[in-house]
């Protein structure tokens, strides 16, 4: 066995991270018919080989449910954490290029963001979306970008004091597209890092609006809806219908938080000291 | 003179780092380091930035970080300074006296900090602190209320109050006007001519000259050429083509440069770290060089044919 | 001096004053845009023909569509000035009332797992910043990285599984036991029904403190007085002390203030999994029955105690740090 070091150990662990997430993605994916199968002649099983998670109260195959769930809450959790980062970008960039309205606007916003708890924010973003789907979705696109927002700004206005920039400004090209064209380049490893760092946070606040009610409908095999069913039976003694989708779902958000480390260290090793 | 109070021999410093993500590397700031220090005595360790003095000091204060690895050898009244030991004598015996103010708790009052923490110092603050003309009130300021001027000697009382044998002070001029630099320098030679001895760590060979007694200079993290501060009136009693440089770029001597800068640390060659800039440079600079004895110090340099110095 | 600081004190109080009604703004325009429209939703609750007349009317006035946002709103406001927060149209009483009940049960959950969370993370983070890499770093660092990954909700759920249903030794929710008369509940009984959601607050809170704390430590023993403390001859427990301590205690007890937003936050997840009659389980409650004025209350009241937390922060960390005098001066 090769000696490695800790540095090496981290990104071949976020390297093994990243297959696992899509395995998951993929075969849960592919499960989603299954995942909704109900058969009440195995119903409420207490784990065995067959059904390693067990069988909940219509007889639906837990494990198969759960995998299908994370593939949901995965997939939710891409797309909004990538559309909260675009948000970010424009945000941020418009802070640092469009003069000081912008900026105090832009920081007007965060703290007023910052005022409302994020879960209660997001009920109230659901509540105006009429809840369901698109509540989710809207709501955490638009609660998730005020750090990385706060971190472009900070980046851009660094990189505004180098001279081609100001080369730039002086040739005549419009502030906003000057800042586009040159500094997208130099921000990419940030907004990068910062957008899989995203990931675990939309994951968790997905999984718990869900579990009160507002996310996905009850009909989804959805990781909020699995557990969120399994309250009524924690009581009654079916334990395994909270215990091991819980875990799973712990094990893939520490499997991003272990991506977001390997990929902080690959594009911005600067701010991943020890 | 004496014997040696402090005697550092082929000390070396380096250190383990991370570059570029993932990638380990060991890059060695401090090498053959050579300097001694009699009782009474006020040496001066000479060298451009970069050139690792600040970690000589470090070193032998014993608080160097953790990912350092140290090696040769550093003797205390003639013995070997162990861990143990400089943990029993630093600050007490032996004192270290800092470059700025960023060495002072941002949040203590400055009287707790010259007492250290110990109770009934409250006298003794008083008097090392009034003894560079800083009075009661200032043992009630907050470091970043003090001048540049009174924290040089807020830290220089810090010292004076443990009645330390050795000093060890880690460039205590710059920021300094010319007029203040002296005074500190003063402060540092009255504590010498008390009986300590005191080593001078500063990259201002000019005001070294004129307080300290002796003079090592540095270049690349290593001692190439040691000599009293007689030697240092004329270039003909200087060897290292170096310190010669160094007498050229006085002032009143020219104040001629030679072209290029020092080595970056990690591209410092094999044997002299001087064989970039010299112009007489030959084939043996590029391997090892021993320090050879002259008559007035040593020297680390093939043009210099004397014998080997212990 | 003194008329300085409160100036400066006014300043955050009024910055403070000035978001709260951003937000209130804000958080209105969110619920009139929403396509449900809150009588209808309730219609079939007869929470509508329990009001008096006028009372529906003023609904309509405030929810209905048939006025400008900025008319309705100003009605609101009003009202809310006058005291008035409206009437829930869950629960047929005045919001006021609601929210000051479940304020009551939420500010001892909240306060003791603040004070726990706060206390226990700002140790282990002293512990973890004191030598990065080792042994107790490894173990906060695992442990704050574990709860970051997982839902506050769950973690009660799995305390109520072990503590409550195995084990039996505490009740598996509500505030007080059911079917006992409200001057019989003991303190006694009101404690062992906190301590479960109080536990899930705390286990979930110590990680941001712990984890802030731990990287200010670290900047502290990294810094250059320890390391002249250190060649002072200070032992490493009277640097940690004396040095540690005294820098770390500021930035953290700030954060903390900072950090009642996600407290509540978290409070709303568990206090669902407890049924327990908080704030937080209100506005689920009112969410989910479109109790729009309840959900206004309620939003507004913790948008109000977040800022206050802030402010107390900003003016805590502008009176006490030393160094903050200069810069108040020159701001």
């Amino acid at each position: 066995m090769i000696h490695r070091n800790r540095r090496e150990m981290m990104v071949l662990l976020a390297a093994v991270s990243l297959i696992l997430l899509a395995a998951v993605t993929i075969a849960g994916a592919n499960v989603y018919g299954d995942a909704m199968v109900t058969d009440f002649s195995r119903k409420n099983l207490p784990p065995c080989l067959e059904y390693p998670f067990g069988t909940d109260f219509m007889g639906r195959d837990m494990f198969v449910r759960t995998i299908a769930g994370l593939s949901v809450s995965i997939r939710l959790g891409l797309v909004t954490a990538a559309f909260s980062a675009v948000i970010a970008f424009f945000m941020g960039m418009a802070a640092a290029v469009l003069g000081k309205t912008a900026d105090g606007l832009v920081s007007g916003l965060i703290d007023l963001m910052m005022g409302i708890p994020h879960i209660l924010l997001l009920i109230l973003i659901s509540f105006a979306c009429g809840k369901g789907f698109w509540g989710v979705v809207i709501g955490i696109s638009m609660t998730h970008w005020t750090s990385l927002a706060r971190l472009i700004r900070g980046e851009v206005l660094q990189l505004r004091e180098s001279n081609y920039m100001k080369i730039a400004a002086r040739l005549g090209h419009g502030k906003l597209r000057t800042a586009m064209v040159h500094m997208t380049p130099h921000l990419l490893p940030q907004f990068i890092t910062g957008l899989v760092l995203l990931f675990p946070h939309a994951i968790l606040h997905e999984a718990s609006i869900t579990f009160l009610g507002f996310g996905l409908s009850p009909e989804e095999p959805a990781i909020g809806v699995i557990l969120s069913e399994s309250m009524k039976y924690l009581v009654t003694g079916e334990w395994w219908l909270a215990v091991f989708p819980g875990v799973l779902l712990v094990g893939v958000v520490l499997l991003f938080h272990i991506l977001g480390q390997g990929v902080l260290l690959i594009l911005d090793p600067e701010r991943a000291h020890e | 003179m004496g014997e040696y109070l402090l005697e550092v021999k082929g000390l070396s410093v380096s250190f383990c780092q991370y570059e570029k993500g993932w990638k380990r590397s060991r890059i060695q700031v401090i090498r053959e380091l050579t300097v001694s220090v009699r009782t009474g005595e006020m040496v001066a360790v000479v060298g451009a930035s970069g050139s690792g003095k600040s970690l000589l000091a470090h070193g032998i204060m014993g608080v160097l970080p953790y990912n350092a690895s140290v090696s040769g050898e550093i003797r205390y009244q003639g013995e070997i300074l162990t861990e143990k030991k400089i943990r029993q004598l630093r600050g007490k015996e032996i004192v270290l006296v800092p470059q700025s103010v960023s060495y002072l708790d941002p949040l203590m009052k400055v009287g707790k900090q010259v007492e250290n923490g110990k109770k009934g110092r409250t006298g003794q603050c008083r008097e090392a602190l009034g003894r560079y003309g800083l009075g009661p009130e200032t043992e009630q300021l907050y470091p970043f209320q003090l001048s540049g001027g009174m924290t040089r000697r807020v830290l220089i009382s810090t010292a004076v109050i443990e009645k330390p044998k050795l000093v060890i002070a880690d460039e205590p001029t710059p920021g300094l006007h010319l007029e203040a630099a002296r005074r500190v320098l003063g402060h540092f030679r009255e504590m010498a001519d008390e009986g300590a001895g005191v080593l001078l760590i500063t990259h201002d060979l000019e005001l070294a000259l004129q307080t300290a007694d002796r003079v090592v200079v540095l270049y690349g993290g290593m001692t190439v050429e040691e000599a009293d501060r007689e030697a240092f009136q004329q270039e003909e009693t200087l060897f290292h083509p170096y310190s010669r440089a160094l007498y050229r770029a006085m002032p009143e001597h020219g104040f001629s440069f030679v072209p290029g800068s020092q080595p970056y640390v990690k591209e410092m060659p094999e044997g002299c770290p001087y064989q970039t800039r010299c112009r007489e440079v030959k084939e043996s600079c590029r391997k090892f060089v021993p320090l050879r004895k002259t008559e007035r110090g040593s020297v680390r340099c093939v043009l210099w044919g004397g014998e080997e110095s212990r | 001096m003194a008329a300085e600081r409160g100036i400066w004190i006014g300043k955050q109080l009024f910055r403070m004053m000035v978001l709260l009604g951003a937000v209130t703004v804000a958080v209105f325009a969110l619920l009139s845009v929403s396509p449900i429209d809150p009588l209808t939703a309730n219609v079939g609750q007869t929470a509508l023909g329990s009001m008096s007349p006028e009372q529906v009317e003023k609904l309509r006035e405030y929810w209905g569509t048939d006025q400008p946002a900025l008319s309705r709103f100003l009605a609101w406001a009003g009202d809310f000035i006058r005291g008035d927060m409206g009437t829930s149209l869950l629960y047929r009483r005045p919001v006021k009332e609601i929210i000051w009940e479940r304020f009551l049960n939420s500010v001892w959950l909240m306060g003791s797992a603040w004070v726990l969370s706060g206390v226990i993370g700002f140790g282990l983070g002293i512990l973890a910043g004191r030598k990065q890499g080792g042994v107790a770093d490894r173990l906060v660092t695992g442990y704050c990285m574990l709860i970051a990954s997982t839902p506050a909700f769950w973690i009660a759920m799995i305390l109520l599984l072990i503590f409550a249903v195995h084990l039996q030794w505490l009740p598996i929710g509500l505030a007080v036991p059911i079917g006992v008369a409200a001057e019989q509940v003991t303190a006694a009984d009101r404690i062992s029904h906190m301590v479960l959601p109080a536990a899930a607050l705390s286990l979930t809170g110590i990680s941001n403190i712990a984890m802030h704390t731990r990287q200010k430590m670290a900047e502290v023993m990294e810094s250059d007085y320890v390391l002249f403390a250190r060649a002072r001859g200070e032992t490493e427990r009277s640097i940690i002390w004396r040095h540690g301590i005294r820098n770390v205690a500021l930035p953290a007890l700030t954060l903390q203030f900072a950090s009642i937003s996600e407290i509540f936050g978290g409070s709303v997840l568990v206090e669902q999994v407890f049924s327990y009659p908080g704030l937080g389980q209100t506005a689920v409650t009112a969410g989910l029955g479109s109790d729009v004025p309840l959900l206004m209350g309620v939003t507004v009241i913790t948008a109000a105690i977040v800022f206050g937390g802030n402010a107390v922060a900003n003016i805590l960390y502008g009176l006490v740090d030393p160094r903050m005098k200069n810069r108040r001066k020159k701001s």
